[in-house]
């Protein structure tokens, strides 16, 4: 027997077209925050010279959001390829703790403390990977390990505290300028133009996505999905290291605990909110990129129309839901049905 | 008035069954009746219409026609729940049980005696012994499910199947992973079943099996009945040509010659072989066989549903590992690790199943065509733009694929031209060998004129082309060579003059075999 296929239902709806690019609904998000904003709060969108440096709330936004934007990147490539990567968190405070480590006993040249994290950050990421493509554990349980074990390892490099860092050229990253604007988004900005020429010069951007949309058929079709998923992982590792060297270089300060404290989550909503479907396949890069500014603009708000910081959550929780229920295809279907009974 | 010879209604009668999905009708007045006391045998192809029937009448799917009378009685059921009520019990292939429980919980499940959500554990296992006991089996029902051979979790199923008060009893290909002596088992238990005054459907694809335990068969093709026939008044053959939809033409088995073509004539001993198998086999899947791909031929390989065409192709292709024999490609012996390792010496496989293991379906037409010789390039050597637009467009040219743009999504072509497509992605690695199965199920008659067109223009190219399909007909008329597998072994090798109809039908039912 024949199964049909429902392939061609969706096609005429209006919701189909909404689909086809997924960075609209951060984007439309964000529009509507900015809105709020402009309608509640004085001076959001303002942006002051001071000392040679541009400053104001949205330069705020840009700087505060740089850790999940470079988290994104590899989380993004990790859900494509219809995994998980839960461990971000942990190997940022690894990474951390290696680099504070490092410079408190006097290895101050920057080059040898980025090379060292970043092999350490890859070094996670390929055991992530080896879990779920060699070893074929489920993503959510292979990288909980790492997520769990994590925190111990950083406090087993720490010493247990937390490690002050001096060293104020490494201070930098996560402080600086750059021609008045702050160093950390420009980086996280550059880092995302590096990923998609790579990927989408390459053909590993299409390996990714074939993987994560028909894990067999990739195979049969001579792709060593193993490999490609082994990659992403390592790609999820390095970044993870990034964004750990530059929220330590930000608070000046390694702690084994709170460093990359549920950094994890926000880089999983800032990728679900681009587009990017927890099930696999296609990717969105710049819908990530809006979903992280997006993440952060809410929190801000919150903060300017006064929602206290302990209820803050609550709002981003909706947030979430929301954009999971208009990405699941049930709630479509059934939202498509409404709105075609309501026009009759 | 019939009723007056036989006053007891069947215990089962369907009548003028009906089922819709959108483009596709999966039955049409199809009437199936089941004796109390009888073991019947549903049978047929491929989209002959055997699950969609078996669903209907579980509760699984809801009939647009027709009516359902359990033991006189019209019945429909809207669930399995519903219909394991009524006294329909169902036993699929894949066992639905759950392997980490004891054998008392697994057959008690969702039904356990107890109150207020506390369970009545003396009383489960005293229900699990009776269940137990009604097929003879003797077992500690305390043992974990998991521990226990497949055959005899087979057993504990049936037993809670038959626990609830069953009066129809359906085994869809409960043999499939058994053993000989575990087929024994079941059938011994079968037999009791029957005396006991159960009606039973067995689905199995072994015609030995039919042959040896069941009293009637059914036969459906394209979603009809073809008949109902006392199983031993009917001859493997008959049974095969009506599966098949041959008819035979006289008494002494004379076949109706079918579509002899040039392709036939075309047998070249002296070509160079692509591919040889020699004695590869798989434990389960198939056993050891030779067969020799030469360039230029296109070997058929033909065979009823079940018979190891698939599992052939798989080992040939290094998705499954043979655990004997070797292949030698081009003279050379090889050990094929993935199916990546086959297509870097050449090969491809354009999968029977479409969806699970062919398409790519989000991404575009483009991406599913250049995927596999991409992937034979590596990530690095990257196919730009320009010559990727160049292949597709060439290739949508030249197989005709129906698409608005080379970027729309595969899931939104028909199954025709996702179907060449799949074609298109092997055609562009340039392979010296191309196993294609079942390459025009499901797809419209010109479609497939136009891929047995490619078929032959890839033979005149030299490419050697291993043809797999289950229409009998489609085999004759594209091959120059027919290998034919019986019950997962090899049983016959016909080339040029020798491929005709009947012997095919002869080989593929094992009509020398003698049947009860």
């Amino acid at each position: 027997m024949k199964w049909p296929e429902p392939a061609n239902r969706m096609n005429k709806s209006w919701l189909a077209s909404v689909k086809k690019s997924p960075a609209v609904w951060p984007l439309a998000g964000l529009l509507l925050l900015g809105l709020i904003n402009l309608i509640f709060s004085r001076n959001f969108f303002t942006v002051t010279e001071l000392d040679g440096h541009y400053v104001g709330t949205l330069m705020d936004i840009f700087k505060n959001a740089s850790i999940v934007l470079i988290l994104g990147v590899g989380m993004t490539l990790v859900i494509a390829t219809g995994g998980i990567d839960l461990s971000v968190g942990s190997v940022m405070a690894i990474v951390g703790a290696t680099a504070a480590v490092m410079m408190k006993n006097g290895v101050n040249s920057l080059p040898s403390v980025i090379a060292v994290s970043i092999g350490l950050g890859a070094l996670c990421g390929l055991v992530n990977g080896l879990l779920v493509s060699w070893a074929r554990i489920q993503p959510i349980v292979a990288t909980l390990i790492l997520m769990v074990a994590g925190r111990g390892i950083s406090q087993l490099i720490s010493g247990g505290d937390q490690v002050l860092i001096t060293n104020e050229h490494f201070n930098y990253l996560g402080n600086g300028f750059l021609g008045g604007i702050p160093l950390a988004p420009i980086l996280a900005t550059v880092l995302y133009l590096a990923v998609w020429i790579w990927l989408r010069r390459s053909a590993t951007g299409l390996f990714i996505e074939a993987a994560g949309d028909n894990e067999t058929a990739s195979r049969f079709a001579g792709l060593a999905t193993g490999r490609v998923k082994c990659l992403a992982y390592v790609v999820c590792g390095i970044c993870a290291a990034m964004a750990g060297l530059l929220e330590v270089s930000y608070i000046r300060d390694a702690d084994p605990l709170s460093t990359g404290q549920y950094k994890e989550l926000d880089a999983i909503f800032a990728v679900v909110i681009g587009g990017t479907a927890l099930s696999g396949g296609r990717f969105n890069l710049l819908g990530t990129y809006l979903g992280a500014i997006l993440l952060q603009t809410l929190t801000v708000t919150m903060l300017y129309v006064g929602v206290s910081s302990a209820v803050a959550p609550m709002p981003k929780a909706v947030l979430i839901i929301a954009v999971c229920l208009m990405q699941s295809e049930t709630t479509r279907r059934w939202l498509g049905r409404k709105f075609r009974r309501a026009a009759t | 008035m019939a009723a007056a010879e036989n006053p007891a209604p069947p215990l089962l009668a369907m009548r003028s069954i009906g089922k819709k999905f959108p483009g596709v009708t999966a039955l049409s007045g199809v009437d199936f009746s089941v004796r109390a006391g009888e073991i019947h045998s549903l049978l047929g192809e491929n989209g002959a219409g055997k699950s969609t029937l078996i669903k209907v009448l579980t509760g699984v799917y809801t009939p647009d026609g027709g009516e359902v009378r359990l033991a006189g009685t019209p019945i429909a059921p809207a669930s399995p729940r519903d219909a394991e009520r009524l006294g329909i019990s169902t036993v699929y292939q894949e066992v639905n049980l759950i392997s980490s429980l004891s054998v008392a919980e697994n057959i008690g499940l969702g039904r356990q005696p107890g109150k207020f959500g506390f369970l009545n554990w003396p009383a489960l296992r005293r229900h699990a012994r009776a269940a137990l006991a009604r097929l003879e089996i003797d077992l500690d029902v305390d043992t974990e499910l998991g521990a226990l051979p497949l055959a005899i979790q087979q057993m504990v199923a049936i037993a809670r199947a038959l626990d609830m008060q069953a009066k129809l009893l359906v085994l869809d290909e409960p043999t499939a992973s058994l053993d000989e002596k575990e087929v024994a088992e079941l059938f011994k238990i079968m037999r009791q079943l029957r005396t006991q005054g159960l009606g039973i459907v067995f689905v199995t694809h072994f015609l030995d099996q039919v042959y040896a335990i069941t009293d009637r068969l059914t036969v459906l093709r394209n979603g009809e009945r073809v008949g109902e026939y006392p199983t031993a008044s009917l001859g493997r053959l008959e049974l095969v040509s009506k599966m098949l939809g041959r008819e035979v033409r006289d008494e002494e088995g004379h076949f109706v010659q079918g579509g002899k073509t040039t392709a036939n004539s075309l047998t070249d001993e002296s070509a160079a072989p692509v591919l040889e198998a020699r004695q590869i086999g798989r434990r389960g899947a198939v056993h050891p066989l030779d067969l020799t791909l030469r360039k230029g031929e296109v070997t058929g390989l033909a065979g009823l549903l079940g018979s190891g065409r698939t599992e052939t192709a798989r080992l040939l292709f290094g998705i499954d590992r043979a655990d004997s024999g070797e292949i030698l490609v081009r003279g050379k012996p090889v050990k094929f690790s993935s199916p990546r390792a086959a297509i870097a010496l050449g090969l491809a496989f354009c999968s029977e199943d479409r969806k699970v293991e062919g398409i790519l379906p989000n991404l575009s037409v483009r991406e599913n065509i250049i995927i596999a010789l991409q992937a034979k390039q590596g990530a690095w050597r990257t196919l730009r733009r320009a010559e990727q637009d160049k292949l597709c467009a060439h290739y949508i040219q030249a197989l005709r694929i129906k698409t608005s743009s080379a970027e729309t999504p595969i899931k939104n072509l028909s199954g025709g031209n996702q179907q060449k497509a799949l074609l298109a992605r092997w055609l562009a690695t340039q392979p010296e060998l191309i196993i294609v199965d079942e390459p025009t199920r499901g797809i419209d008659i010109g479609a497939k004129a136009e891929i047995e067109q490619l078929i032959a223009k890839l033979r005149a190219d030299g490419v050697a082309v291993l043809f797999i399909s289950s229409e009998i007909e489609e085999v004759i008329r594209n091959s120059t060579r027919i290998a034919i597998l019986r019950e997962r072994h090899k049983v016959a090798e016909l080339s040029g003059e020798e491929i005709d109809l009947h012997r095919l039908l002869h080989e593929m039912a094992g009509a020398g075999k003698p049947h009860e």
